[in-house]
């Protein structure tokens, strides 16, 4: 049969079918470049000061190293529940009770971490009696793990067995986990950790978590079934569950890993802050939701990656640590914030728009 | 062994009031190509989903290679050797060919539960294996599919049901939306499947199609199957007839 010689129709197709298709991940690094840069210029101009580079000469330094420390650590710890909101995005779902999450496992893990003794006086804020105080490490971290991958199990149970969208599930557990930490202790702030448990987000640990939990969740999406997986649910359910795959299994194990980074990400808070309070994490939600749009992770589900969402990371903390170095008011970061969430969705639309198949 | 492979008894399915599938008494032979004609509606998509536990039945059995099934789901039922293309295609638009081939039977580097780790190597060369075989060629299997055209997803629908054929393979209108070229290339993968030996079961609108590829033709109309007729004792007009309604509704019962 001659038609079996035949190539395929190509004639809707716009880019040259044969070429890998551009990685998605290289707009967000030249995003992040252009944003850098026209800060930069507006520094130069307006205030006579370099963003990113050492401008003072008793510092032997080429960049501004202070600046780029701190963007980086206010985005490691939002950073790391952003990893975990990136899969629930990409499967399809969205987690509005990160924050929240945070505020409660923050609350119960300062409360085992706390030590009996400040200056030679009981611990004034202890929660528990003796039995709780200077215990390894390990125990407070350990709860922490617990409450979050429990909050995890909820939502991630809510969704996939009362088919409830994932919106109005976590919306509930945003609430509800923010009630739990202010009736916790009444309100009242939980302080005085142990040493050990000091040092878990001391310095740039915060970071190298954040570095190490990227790296990790990179290859888990890229390289293992659960990654593929995620991508398939998002991409399209009917066909995942056609395929054999058990989506519901599969949802509540993303929901629970997304608990357990916030967890993660309520540790090193607490421990860098030395202390842990009822309004811990409050918006976070949205910031790391921000971020992870912001990289390219797609709110239909189905596109996005660990590497957009830590681009997407960086453009958030050097936008607000731009504003800060434009001497802007901290309402206007706020608005502004709002602004780029609200920005980043459309984009995402429009990117849509231009994928979609006509 | 028993010649025949598929076989369902009474089989039954209702949505609430609507009585999508009654009472369908149905047989495959090995070796044996069937299509499935009806009218919109008829209820044969249905049929092909309570088959392949998509859906369940609300009545009635199924036998298949030689012993009476139950699957609880669609992988159940690939797992027994029931491949299908359904008719709403089962793929995932964002991932690449090999990840649509292999969506659900990854192959596995190394097995650690849901977190096993992919050998996308293998995939990959399984994949460019079963599109060589099946002739069906797709211009860079690395790209998601969202970029290719409506026959070009359906050849990979096909072509992942081709290469992983073993016992039985269902398609449900497979080429409803392809091209003069793309429609030749899926009957001819489907021309190799006969000559394999695997059965099949084919639902298609396309008389001249039908009446190209299989050896026996099943009529469903309003959920009932109204008439099982060898290609050689029947013609065009005369299945016409019965998807429409002219023949065939006193011998409802004797499909
Ligand atoms: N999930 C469902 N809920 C309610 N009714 C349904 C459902 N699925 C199918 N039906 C109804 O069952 C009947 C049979 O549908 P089915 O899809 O099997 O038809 P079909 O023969 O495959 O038609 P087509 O040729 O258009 O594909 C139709 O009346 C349809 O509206
Ligand atoms: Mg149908």
């Amino acid at each position: 049969m001659p038609v079996a010689q035949a190539t395929h129709g190509l004639g809707g197709l716009k880019d040259d079918p044969t070429k890998k298709s551009k990685p998605q991940e290289l707009n967000v690094l030249i995003a992040l470049i252009v944003i850098v840069a026209a800060f930069e210029l507006v520094g130069r101009v307006f205030l006579g000061d370099s963003f990113l580079f050492n401008t003072r000469d008793n510092v032997d330094a080429i960049f501004n190293t202070a600046r780029l420390q701190i963007i980086i650590l206010q985005v490691s710890i939002v950073g790391i529940i952003a990893l975990g909101v990136t899969q629930v995005i990409i499967t399809g779902g969205i987690d509005l009770s990160s924050g929240s999450v945070v505020g409660a496992t923050a609350m119960v893990t300062m409360s085992f971490a706390q030590t009996a003794l400040v200056n030679g006086q009981p611990n004034p804020k202890a929660i528990f009696g003796d039995w709780a105080m200077d215990l390894p490490v390990l125990a407070p971290v350990l709860v922490g793990l617990g409450c979050g991958l429990f909050a995890g199990l909820i939502n991630g149970a809510l969704v996939a067995y009362t088919r409830i969208p994932p919106f109005i599930a976590t919306l509930g557990m945003m609430v509800t986990a923010r009630g739990f930490s202010r009736w916790w202790s009444n309100g009242n702030p939980i302080s005085f950790p142990t040493e050990s448990y000091g040092a878990i987000g001391k310095g740039m640990m915060p970071v190298l978590i954040f570095v190490a939990l990227a790296v990790l969740f990179h290859l888990v999406l890229t390289q293992t079934k659960y990654g593929r997986h995620c991508y398939a649910i998002g991409s399209n359910e009917q066909a995942a569950r056609m395929s054999g795959i058990n989506v519901d299994r599969h949802k509540v194990l993303v929901f629970v890993i997304a608990g357990g980074l916030a967890a993660l990400a309520a540790i090193v808070l607490s421990s860098k802050n030395l202390t842990a309070q009822a309004g811990m994490g409050v918006m976070y939600e949205l910031d790391a939701i921000a971020m992870a749009v912001i990289g390219g992770v797609s709110l239909q589900g189905g596109r996005g990656s660990i590497l957009g969402t830590v681009l997407g990371a960086l453009i958030f903390g050097v936008i607000i640590s731009g504003f800060t170095f434009l001497k802007l008011d901290a309402y206007y970061q706020e608005m502004v914030k709002g602004a780029i969430i609200v920005g980043a969705v459309v984009l995402d639309q429009w990117r849509q728009r231009g994928r979609s198949r006509g | 062994m028993s010649d025949i492979i598929l076989e369902t008894r009474g089989l039954t399915k209702r949505y609430g009031g609507v009585h999508a599938l009654e009472d369908a008494n149905f047989t495959l032979r090995r070796g044996e190509h069937v299509a499935v004609v009806g009218d919109n509606g008829a209820g044969k998509s249905t049929f092909v989903r309570q088959i392949t536990a998509v859906e369940q039945k609300t009545a009635g059995q199924v036998f298949f290679d030689g012993q009476e099934v139950s699957f609880t789901g669609p992988l159940e039922a690939r797992e027994a050797g029931i491949e299908t293309v359904f008719q709403t295609l089962a793929l995932a638009d964002d991932l690449d060919v090999p990840a649509n081939l292999f969506l659900g039977r990854e192959i596995f580097r190394f097995r650690m539960g849901p977190f096993s780790v992919l050998d996308h190597k293998a995939m990959r060369a399984r994949t460019l294996e079963a599109l060589k075989t099946t002739a069906v060629k797709i211009p860079n299997v690395d790209n998601p599919i969202r970029n290719m055209s409506g026959g070009q997803r359906q050849c990979v629908a096909i072509a992942r049901t081709a290469a992983f054929a073993s016992k039985l393979v269902i398609m449900d209108e497979p080429t409803a939306a392809l091209g003069v070229q793309e429609t030749a290339q899926v009957e001819n993968i489907i021309r190799g499947l006969k000559e394999r030996g695997i059965p099949m079961v084919l639902i298609s609108h396309n008389l001249r199609q039908v009446f190209d590829l299989v050896d026996r033709i099943v009529v469903f109309r309003r959920g009932r199957i109204v008439a099982s007729l060898r290609k050689d004792e029947t013609d065009g007009n005369d299945i016409v007839a019965y998807i429409t309604g002219v023949k065939g509704n006193a011998e409802a019962a004797m499909a």
